[in-house]
């Protein structure tokens, strides 16, 4: 049998950056790329653990000069007060402008009408793309993950969007090597994933190693909840519990933050960052499945709502 | 606290045909690792279920799109995740078909280890030698030959002898640099992550402890600086030119040159994402300052040591074609290289009639309308790497691969 040979061109001397050394200089890469490309890129930021780490990399990436994008929030009205609140004082400290899309106006003004079951997710896209149109954004910088949902695994970095925002993944631009093609039509634009090949325990540890703060509720924290579909969904205005579901107060904290409606928290005791990375690599459940009611609708959930140009 | 960041990770893809048994062998790989959560499971469980299968299909783990769980097959490159204690894996799961070779090229132009899967009944097919060629051709550093399905021919070592003699001499042929064979059962789990008890007479590794240990990342020290200009960063009086290191490392004091225009300078400043370093490594991202007033912009290279690269608006490479339209000679094309896009013409071609037409592989000639700073493909997979645009609707057209020599195809 033959052993393997070393290459002509395989290196003598390997040299590799640490994992999260390496994922942050390739996430650098894509948000000078797109400054360097795009007229007028803007940066999807919900206060969530990935938008806040996309910011963090973008205000690395231009370091000391200020980030040259703005931020675009899509308000779905009912959003955890910890978290608009921890939204609120970042853009001010960093001086940057934010853009909001607001749910809660299209329901008021009868363009989009309350779903039966309550989620304001699905409801997210018209507001999301008719801003993106309006302010004429080209490049939409987002903070999906490819470990996040098979839809998504098979996501580009640099992903065209039509006039609709639609998204078409049989026709999606092969990408090679580093090099990002950003060529778009008028009308058109680029979803720009730069957290692509993040997994959820990189982000974490990344977030540790940076020193990166967040939302309270990131943390484990006594919270009054009830039970719906096996998830624990906080009680509040958005319209929960119905009857026959009970509050209780729980020790909780959320893996992802998005609509209160549809967004489950899970048991835990996980107070610090290293709890917190112990008890994600410990998990036997993917971050979605256990905090994501919209995604357990069907099998192509995702990808349904992606092609109508969600992000 | 659990911390891993010292953990490298390795980039690698898949090739095979259809029903050489690849989806399960990802899917066994990233089962056995137990890196399936049991709410990915559960999903399978019960998709399998509502198929009419009574065991879970480890294939629906991998094919995420509607149309690929419709037809049963893969059809576009998906990235996948799994760690073990020593190292952190992108895994390229890229299809077999040979409409898809192109989605086989963009697996491997990131990857660093290819999996060629064989199946043991068939041997090496004419997919084998494409797939073979094609990590030839993007100088993917390792190979390995997996030979699957050796429970089908009585775990027997003539036979899995036998393919890895036949692959050897294509490998001999596409001048391949070496490759590790490692006979498997998918299905059985032999030699995927434990060691098989059916073939004693294979004394080497299971194919996740070679995944585990084949040498990952680049030599800077033996490669020269290669530096494209991405963004020019001001501040106040300052200019921090902008981008990740493509090869080799730069430290302050260096003497460098910026091309296309030649111009010469010192290193005087090396941030990495906001702290002051002395110096710096590929594949590092970081930002230069320079002691003289150049004019530098994005598209510029900035190079270091005695090995310049070449400066030339005649551009030779080997390609593989993606997109449906054929490329002609005469087509009108722009050129990314590295941060700089120009525009070209197609000037020879080395291919069937009527042009290059997906996923075809071929040889160009391009004429450029200025001039690119090029490193041969076989020297650096970042500076001697191209794609070509459609200017018209901005389609991505052909993966292009330099060529400075004056040898001819092995394709």
């Amino acid at each position: 049998m033959s052993p393997s040979t070393t290459a002509a061109w395989a290196p003598v001397r390997p040299y590799a950056l640490s994992h999260l050394d390496a994922l942050e200089s390739e996430a650098v890469h894509i948000f000078r790329e797109v400054a360097g490309e795009f007229e007028r890129p803007v940066v999807l930021f919900s206060g969530g653990k990935d938008s806040i780490v996309m910011l963090h990399l973008a205000l690395k990436a231009f370091a000391p000069a200020a980030v040259p994008f703005s931020l675009l929030h899509v308000d779905t009205g009912h959003n955890f007060p910890e978290v608009l609140e921890y939204r609120d004082r970042v853009v001010a400290a960093h001086g940057l402008r934010l853009h909001v899309a607001s749910v809660q106006e299209y329901i008021d003004s009868g363009v989009l009408r309350e779903r039966p079951d309550g989620t304001r997710n699905p409801l997210q896209t018209l507001p999301l793309t008719e801003k993106i149109q309006a302010e004429r954004f080209d490049a939409v910088f987002g903070g999906g993950r490819r470990d996040e949902e098979k839809a998504r695994a098979k996501e580009r970095v640099f992903s065209l969007r039509d006039e609709f925002s639609q998204w078409d993944p049989r026709r999606q631009r092969p990408e090679l090597w580093n090099l990002y093609n950003g060529r778009h039509a008028p009308g058109e634009h680029v979803r720009v994933f730069p957290l692509s090949n993040w997994t959820e325990l990189d982000v974490w540890q990344y977030i540790a190693r940076e020193g990166i703060e967040l939302p309270e509720i990131y943390f484990a924290h006594e919270r009054n909840v009830f039970q719906r579909a096996g998830m624990w969904l906080t009680a509040g205005d958005w319209g929960g519990p119905k009857d026959g579901e009970t509050v209780e107060t729980r020790l909780v904290r959320y893996r992802t933050v998005g609509d209160m409606s549809c967004t489950g928290a899970v048991d835990s005791d996980a107070t610090t960052l290293e709890a917190v990375i112990t008890e994600i690599a410990a998990s036997r459940l993917t971050e979605r499945g256990a905090t994501r009611a919209d995604d357990k609708m069907s099998e192509a959930a995702m990808e349904d709502r992606k092609r109508e140009g969600y992000f | 606290m659990t911390s891993t960041t010292t953990v490298d990770t390795l980039r690698f893809a898949t090739a095979g045909s259809v029903d050489d048994g690849k989806s399960t062998l990802v899917g066994r790989l990233l089962h056995d690792s137990k890196s399936v959560l049991t709410d990915q499971l559960e999903a399978v469980e019960h998709a399998s279920r509502n198929r009419g299968q009574d065991t879970p299909d480890l294939a629906l783990l991998t094919d995420g799109l509607r149309a690929e769980r419709e037809q049963g097959i893969t059809i576009d490159v998906a990235y996948r995740y799994f760690a073990t204690a020593k190292r952190r894996f992108i895994l390229a799961d890229t299809p077999g078909h040979v409409q898809y070779t192109r989605n086989m090229v963009t697996g491997a132009s990131t990857a660093e280890l290819t999996i060629v899967l064989v199946d043991a009944r068939n041997g090496v097919v004419e997919q084998t030698r494409r797939h073979a060629a094609i990590a030839a051709l993007l100088r993917v550093p390792h190979i390995v030959l997996a030979v699957n399905k050796m429970d089908l021919v009585g775990y027997e070592a003539k036979e899995f002898d036998r393919i890895v003699e036949d692959f050897a001499g294509h490998a001999a042929e596409l001048d391949l640099p070496g490759f590790t064979p490692i006979p498997v059962s998918a299905l059985a789990g032999d030699n995927v992550v434990d060691r098989s008890a059916h073939m004693d007479w294979y004394e080497g590794p299971a194919l996740l402890e070679h995944l585990e240990s084949v040498p990952v990342g680049a030599d800077p020290m033996g490669a020269p600086a290669r530096f494209p200009v991405q963004y020019v960063i001001r501040h106040g009086e300052a200019r921090h030119y902008a981008g990740q290191l493509a090869s080799g490392s730069l430290r302050v004091g260096d003497r460098v040159t910026v091309h296309p225009s030649g111009g010469t300078s010192t290193i005087e400043g090396i941030d990495v994402l906001g702290e002051e370093t002395r110096e710096a490594y590929a594949p590092q991202s970081l930002a230069l300052r320079l002691t003289d007033h150049l004019d530098v912009s994005r598209g510029d290279m900035i190079t270091s040591g005695a090995a310049a690269p070449a400066l030339t608006r005649d551009v030779r490479a080997a390609v593989c074609h993606l997109a449906e339209r054929p490329l002609r000679v005469g087509d009108r094309v722009l050129v990314r290289h590295t941060t700089r896009t120009v525009k070209a013409v197609v000037k020879n071609l080395a291919a069937q009639e009527g042009g290059l037409h997906a996923n075809d592989l071929g040889r160009i000639t391009l004429r450029t309308a200025e001039p690119l700073a090029l490193d041969d493909y076989a020297d650096s997979r970042r500076t001697g790497a191209f794609i070509l645009i459609d200017p018209v609707d901005g389609a991505t057209l052909t993966a292009g691969m330099v060529d400075l020599s004056e040898a001819t195809a092995t394709i």
